[in-house]
């Protein structure tokens, strides 16, 4: 059931509030909720927090033989279905808006920009290749789950490893995770995903829009446009994406992706030393390299 | 009070008295064999009762708010129907507001509330199967006491555990608050309270506080909200 639009006494708070860059939790306009990484004890799970705003990720992979059109080829495919428990917005087998974008955005990012190198994934060239199966799990929406999911997806594959393989000649032997360490995915590139949201100026003041990083729910339902700018730490941009909304200018284009760079650093400062993190915890078990 | 005990569903509860009455989460079944009655709970927390053991009640937490008649609750209006209203109160139908539920109200004199307005009403029926109805006046003096729209503030939305403390008039919150600048508050039963004070960053950190103290949020105590008081930029 789509919920009614928020009432008046909010609209014109968040709109007062936000003239006085001030926002409703608290953080500066342009400031994002620092995103908290929780791995699984499998290789390949892990659960993304933005605050409240929850996603799972799960990455797991086959062996499967190739598509004749690509014999060098591994595959990866994406699967994202939000379910209500994120939200009472969504409903089971009707995709709303924000789910269909949600899932376009994810594949633009993590499939078609390349991030894993899909040549790695090939074991006998048109006979066996590796087919990774990414799984987004939607928990809990308190806004920006776009941002959330992206980031869940990348750590997750970062985090995964697949099992050992030998060819001789033409046969395939797959190792287990006790004989052989796994292997980690190839990942050319990591792309970090930035939701900005604008709210288009009171007609009195200055005429720029105002602008702010990680929108809550409330303020993404009552925001007049976003823009979602995907890009690596390397300042390579993956897919800069706008959804009609309030016209911006080149300049204001220009500085939102100066921040976008900055934060993106910053995010990938903090996903390394998460994953740093968790593998000195594992060293006691499994060998890994 | 006595002492308390924690209770999961479906489990017996030991109530026997002469004028025995059963508050929120408790459900009396008849036992199939005999023609004897026992005492069920239907949520999980904790069973508390009056000190003459005549009422038992289950106190526990959720977000969810199911209509009962007589609670006051904060709503937004969703759309017109008919000559009143349909109001939006968080429970699973919305609930209607008639037009000449208000003090004084005649036909040619009803209040003109917009879509998006927020009211603070009464829940008058209340029945699992039908849409809840609300009025705006008290119940036994039919005036308009503290019912009506609510203008201006901002709304926030805590677990209903929380707006059951903030109604208390014990609970340390509210007066700590207001000992640091004045502020006016609705507090709904359906877990949404309207706060509004002069400053935005003043009705910011109402919002804040609120939720730290909420059980299911930070469930600070006294103490605790005093020092997060003190790193909000005020």
């Amino acid at each position: 059931m789509r919920p009614p639009s928020p009432s008046i006494p909010e609209r014109e708070f968040l709109l007062k509030a936000l003239e006085q860059s001030l926002r409703l939790d608290g953080r500066a306009p342009l400031q994002s909720r620092t995103p908290t990484l929780t791995f699984g004890p499998e290789l390949g799970w892990v659960e993304c927090a933005l605050g409240k705003t929850r996603v799972l990720a799960y990455v797991s992979a086959k062996i499967v033989k190739p598509t004749p059109e690509r014999p060098f080829e591994g595959t990866i495919t994406i699967h994202s279905e939000i379910s209500p428990m994120a939200s009472r917005e969504y409903e089971v087998g009707r995709p709303s808006d924000e789910e269909v974008t949600i899932t376009r955005m994810l594949d633009k990012v993590l499939r078609r920009s390349d991030a894993v190198d899909k040549e790695s994934l090939c074991i006998l060239a048109g006979e066996r290749v590796w087919a990774l199966r990414l799984t987004i799990h939607c928990l809990a929406d308190a806004g920006n789950m776009l941002d959330c999911a992206c980031l869940a997806g990348v750590v997750a594959l970062k985090h995964f490893r697949r099992p050992e393989v030998e060819v001789i000649g033409d046969e395939v032997i797959v190792h287990a995770p006790t004989e052989r360490a796994p292997v980690p995915l190839s990942i050319h590139h990591s792309p970090f995903c930035f939701t900005f949201a604008f709210f288009a100026p009171s007609p009195s003041s200055q005429s720029v829009p105002i602008t702010i990083l990680d929108p809550v729910h409330l303020e993404q339902r009552l925001s007049n446009g976003s823009i979602s700018i995907a890009l690596n730490a390397q300042r390579e941009i993956c897919v800069l994406q706008k959804l009609g909304g309030v016209p911006l200018g080149a300049e204001e284009v220009v500085g939102v992706v100066q921040v976008a760079v900055g934060k993106a650093k910053e995010m990938e400062r903090l996903v390394e030393s998460a994953l740093k993190e968790d593998w000195e915890g594992r060293k006691g078990g499994v060998e890994v390299r | 009070m006595s002492s308390s005990f924690t209770v999961l569903p479906g489990e017996q509860v030991p109530a026997q008295h002469v004028n025995l009455k059963l508050g929120p989460g408790l459900f009396q079944i008849q036992s199939s064999k005999q023609s004897e009655t026992s005492i069920i709970s239907t949520r999980a927390g904790t069973v508390n009762h009056s000190a003459n053991n005549s009422k038992w009640w289950v106190e526990s937490n959720s977000r969810r708010y199911v209509p009962a008649p007589q609670e006051s609750v904060v709503g937004a209006v969703v759309g017109r129907s008919g000559e009143g209203w349909r109001v939006d109160i968080g429970s699973a139908h919305f609930a209607l507001l008639d037009g000449l539920a208000f003090e004084g109200a005649t036909k040619r004199n009803k209040p003109n509330l917009k879509i998006g307005a927020l009211i603070y009403a009464r829940v008058s029926l209340a029945h699992k199967d039908m849409e809840p109805e609300l009025e705006c006046f008290d119940a036994q003096t039919r005036k308009a006491a503290e019912f009506g729209e609510l203008k201006g503030g901002f709304m926030v939305r805590c677990s209903l555990r929380m707006c059951r403390q903030l109604l208390d008039p014990k609970h340390f919150l509210l007066p700590f608050i207001g000992s640091r600048f004045p502020l006016e508050v609705a507090v709904g039963t359906n877990g949404r309270v309207w706060i509004s004070s002069k400053e935005v960053k003043h009705t910011i950190a109402i919002a804040r506080c609120i939720e730290a103290v909420d059980p299911d949020g930070g469930g600070l105590d006294e103490s605790g909200i005093k020092t997060f008081f003190n790193t909000l930029d005020l």
